[in-house]
């Protein structure tokens, strides 16, 4: 009761001056941004990194252990795939060939670092949007298939290819024809893919022994136990390969940009510097609204108001604005997610858990704003009102 | 029925020295006000009668001497105890001190509102009359800054009668007024006082309105001296 009093008393005051409302909400909302633009990067990124092993088809793969990130693999022995053949639930083991190289952008004549993809395409073990059409074409000598997810400096690929022309362009110094377009993304390792086969592949990438791959990729016999047959298969192979589960493998390309580079770190500092900035706005506000009335807050103390009852009062007004300016914030976080996705083909968009994690953040900045101007109250003093 | 308090304040010994200053403000003061009694308190500016005035207000704790305000011992009183105390006394101000984003009405009520038995709309009928009380019955509704100088001071007597005090304390509350409405101020509120057998410990140095008071205590060198 007496906090629904107080509450009410902070709203009165808070909607009484329209300006202050008005930039004390602006303030909360500049923070909520921020703060949503910053975890969002942060999710994509590792949402981004993923992307390669969450489009692969299979149950289990193996990874030299000494791989740290895809982009920049160390070297799986062919030969590894074969043995894996030996554990009865194995159906089918696809060696992967990843490699980076130059790719010449048609219209502008510079080159940009592209990833490059090799595998047997009719294996199954790979499945980007769109593959599927283009086996046929994709087994012919110099071809390739082109990410339309690509960033858009790789040149004008997919209106083109939309068109049904046969687009020549030149990779790694080759000149390759693409014969149709993928979905799958980009990531802060790559800002494009080709995808071809394993003989297209070695042709782009002479110096690259068909016995040296980069993953291999494990389909599994219906039914089959896939823990024990993961057991297994490390028990088979040697120590120069693991096994990995699909989630472990996301985990492991995750696990590279979260701790092995400082991109988290920047991302968790730049949520800092918002969540403070907006606090620092808060508190102002919430100070000076207390400076500007301390005659009235000492009224109020010398006729009976208790301390406790006015600090309720400035905790309620500092919980309203967080309200006030979270939700401005959240819905042109919204918006915003979706223009800077489209602008940087980055996998960016509101996530509930995200939402509930900001909110929580937005609610104890303005709780600690709140409480560092509360302090201001002990200056209001009922003796100095005579 | 309120029960009939014999002395409203009673103090004897009363003596006060502010932390930065080394002479005391208060001298062994004495001091009785009877049930109902209207008394002016007078003297020249560094007396003392401020300083009184706070310490019977329970707005400053009690350094030596006994204080019974209201039957409260102000001497044993801690601070949540002097806070209690407070909202039994009505305060009437030099300046009106209202909220400026509360209406007149709610600025009365808001007396009321620190008791949790009365229910809203209990509360807004009382400042309402009590607003009526003061010939402000038309501009409950209207803000502070809506309101000249000698309307505001109205609300505040209105916000200091609303809670039926037992103790009215008044600190010159004339002295932001021009004389004409500082008289009306006074007498509206010693008339209202008086209806309602409220006491009332008035400071001022307006000589018009020595007139109400049933008794005058004047001050010098922190002394009653008459």
């Amino acid at each position: 009761m007496i906090a629904l009093l107080a509450g009410r008393l902070a709203w009165r005051q808070l909607v009484s001056s329209r300006a202050r409302l008005i930039s004390a909400i602006a303030g909360v909302m500049f923070a909520c941004v921020l703060v949503f633009m910053q975890l969002g990067f942060r999710a994509a990124l590792f949402e981004s990194a993923s992307n390669l092993p969450r489009a692969l088809q299979g149950e289990l793969f193996l990874v030299n252990p000494l791989t740290l990130v895809m982009f920049r693999p160390e070297p799986v022995p062919r030969v590894r795939a074969s043995q894996t053949l030996a554990v009865a639930e194995v159906a089918q083991a696809v060696p992967i060939y990843l490699a980076q190289t130059r790719f010449r952008n048609p219209d502008t004549g510079r080159q940009r670092t592209i990833q490059l993809i090799g595998f047997d395409v009719e294996a199954g073990a790979v499945d980007f949007p769109g593959l599927a059409p283009l086996i046929p074409a994709l087994k012919r000598i110099d071809t390739i298939a082109f990410d339309r997810r690509s960033r858009p400096e790789f040149g004008d690929i997919v209106g083109p290819v939309e068109r049904g022309e046969h687009l020549e362009v030149e990779l790694g110094g080759r000149a390759m024809q693409v014969v149709g377009l993928v979905a799958l993304g980009t990531s802060f390792g790559a800002d494009g893919n080709a995808v071809m086969t394993e003989t297209n592949f070695r042709r782009i990438v002479k110096e690259r022994q068909a016995a040296r791959t980069d993953l291999v990729a494990i389909r599994l016999r219906p039914g089959a136990d896939l823990p024990a047959v993961q057991a297994q298969l490390a028990a088979v192979l040697p120590p120069d390969v693991v096994v990995l589960t699909q989630e472990e493998l996301i985990a492991w390309e995750r696990a590279y940009w979260e701790k092995g580079t400082p991109i988290g770190f920047i991302f968790s500092f730049g949520s800092l510097m918002g969540l403070v900035v907006g606090m620092v706005i808060v508190y102002q506000i919430l100070f000076s609204d207390i400076a500007t009335h301390l005659r009235e807050y000492a009224t109020l103390k010398a006729i009976g108001y208790s301390n406790q009852y006015l600090r309720l009062v400035v905790m309620a007004a500092a919980l309203m604005l967080a309200v006030l300016g979270f939700v401005p914030g959240f819905l042109g976080s919204i918006g915003l997610y979706g223009l800077v996705a489209k602008v940087t083909l980055l996998p960016l968009g509101m996530a509930a858990d995200r939402a509930v994690t900001v909110f929580a953040m937005i609610f104890v900045m303005c709780a600690v704003a709140g409480l560092l101007a509360m302090r201001k109250l002990g200056e209001a003093d009922p003796a100095d009102m005579f | 029925m309120r029960p009939v308090l014999v002395r409203p304040v009673e103090l004897s010994g009363v003596s006060y020295t502010y932390e930065k200053g080394d002479r005391p403000v208060l001298r062994e003061v004495a001091l009785e006000i009877g049930p109902g009694e209207i008394v002016l308190l007078t003297g020249p500016s560094g007396s003392g009668k401020t300083t009184l005035l706070t310490l019977i207000g329970a707005l400053r704790a009690l350094q030596a001497g006994s204080c019974l305000v209201l039957e409260q011992d102000l001497a044993k009183a801690d601070e949540a105890g002097r806070v209690a105390l407070r909202r039994r006394i009505g305060f009437i101000f030099q300046q009106h001190n209202l909220l400026g984003f509360l209406t007149a009405r709610q600025n009365v009520a808001m007396a009321l509102e620190l008791d949790a038995g009365t229910a809203e709309r209990e509360r807004l009928a009382r400042a309402g009359s009590m607003l009526a009380a003061v010939g402000l019955g038309d501009k409950t509704e209207s803000r502070p800054g809506q309101l000249s100088g000698g309307q505001r001071q109205r609300v505040a007597v209105a916000r200091a009668l609303v809670g039926q005090p037992g103790l009215v304390l008044a600190d010159e509350p004339t002295a932001a007024l021009d004389r004409q409405s500082g008289q009306d101020v006074v007498r509206l509120l010693t008339d209202l006082a008086r209806q309602r057998g409220v006491p009332i410990l008035m400071v001022t140095h307006d000589p018009r309105i020595l007139d109400i008071a049933d008794r005058i205590v004047a001050m010098e060198d922190g002394r009653i001296v008459g």
